[in-house]
């Protein structure tokens, strides 16, 4: 079997992505979190992006988890992702910023959430 | 997918703010399960083609002829308040996948390394990559039944860890265990953040 052909996947992801391989915005961590904005238009939408937007209709969940519902690469759902904030059907809520380091407001509460559960 | 009904799956509405931790490690230390026991939802996983090189394919015409391989991302989440989320990210520890690592480096607290005390010179490569991400770390040593056990000076001179790089053991398998070894990890990272002159330099 020649090498072009062992591509294998339901779908090959630059085809779902017309091509590009970056998103139109530079705005997505693994963990920033997405919801969907009810009662756009799923009309018109490719196939992955209307899966995209009907999971995120029902709650918020993290572009990774977004990702590893749909079975699609990181990369190519944040293509998608940035596709549908661009056009009204995806909400962004900000994951924590790149700081030098991380406050420690932040640190004492993931720690406080840690100890919670011991 | 996940089990269960199908709200389970996501996000509390009052979520806000979501932080990430490294669960990271050599071949079979046990990332998958250790993240498999403290996460809250079934553990998901990404997967990622890259060419040997390490470059994300980000175009067919690229492809032909070059070797492709699949890197698989396994992560699982733990709401941690109201208003809190933390995800847990079991990386691979391969050098040659760097841009998923700057994907996984980019705005995580910290990692914890998983180690095991029968190959505990293949936890090298792992850690020098933590240090060229700049992510702060502590270690853990999952045991394993029947492995050797070494006094923890003996450890820490083997792993060759600086006098404050935190060292714990851990049982992947255990909740409590592995709670423990991440509360070790973000004690750590707020004793890091609270006393600026016990930062390395950068």
């Amino acid at each position: 079997m020649s090498g072009a052909r062992r591509l294998k996947g339901l779908v090959r992801p630059y085809v779902v992505t017309d091509g590009r391989s970056h998103p139109s915005r530079n705005t997505f961590d693994l963990v920033t979190l997405v919801s969907a904005m009810p009662d756009r238009p799923l009309a018109g939408l490719s196939p992955e992006r209307r899966r995209i937007v009907e999971l995120c209709l029902l709650g918020a969940l993290s572009v990774a988890e977004v990702a590893g519902h749909l079975h699609l690469p990181v990369s190519v759902t944040k293509v998608l992702l940035g596709d549908l904030v661009d056009s009204g059907h995806i909400l962004t809520r900000a994951a924590v910023p790149r700081a030098a380091q991380p406050d420690s407001q932040l640190l004492r509460e993931v720690l406080d959430g840690l100890r919670a559960r011991l | 997918m996940a089990s269960g009904p199908v709200s389970d799956i996501y996000l509390a509405p009052s979520v806000r703010t979501a932080v990430k931790l490294l669960v990271v490690g050599h071949f079979a230390v046990g990332k998958t399960t250790f993240v498999g026991t403290l996460s809250e939802i079934p553990p998901l996983r990404t997967e990622e083609r890259m060419t040997q090189a390490g470059a994300l394919v980000d175009d067919l015409a690229g492809v032909h002829g070059k070797d492709t391989t699949t890197v698989a991302l396994d992560f699982g989440r733990l709401t941690l308040s109201k208003s809190l989320v933390l995800y847990l990210f079991g990386a691979p520890g391969q050098q040659r996948f760097t841009p998923l690592w700057r994907d996984m480096a980019y705005g995580a607290l910290g990692a914890l390394v998983l180690t095991d005390t029968r190959r505990l010179e293949q936890s090298f490569a792992v850690m020098d990559l933590l240090e060229e991400h700049g992510l702060p770390y502590a270690v853990a040593v999952n045991r394993f039944d029947g492995a050797p056990e070494f006094a923890e000076e003996e450890l820490r001179e083997a792993l060759d860890l600086l006098p404050d790089t935190p060292l714990v053991s851990c049982d992947a398998r255990d909740t409590g265990s592995a709670t423990r070894a991440l509360v070790t990890l973000v004690e750590y990272l707020s004793a890091r953040v609270e006393d600026p002159t016990e930062l390395e330099p950068a």
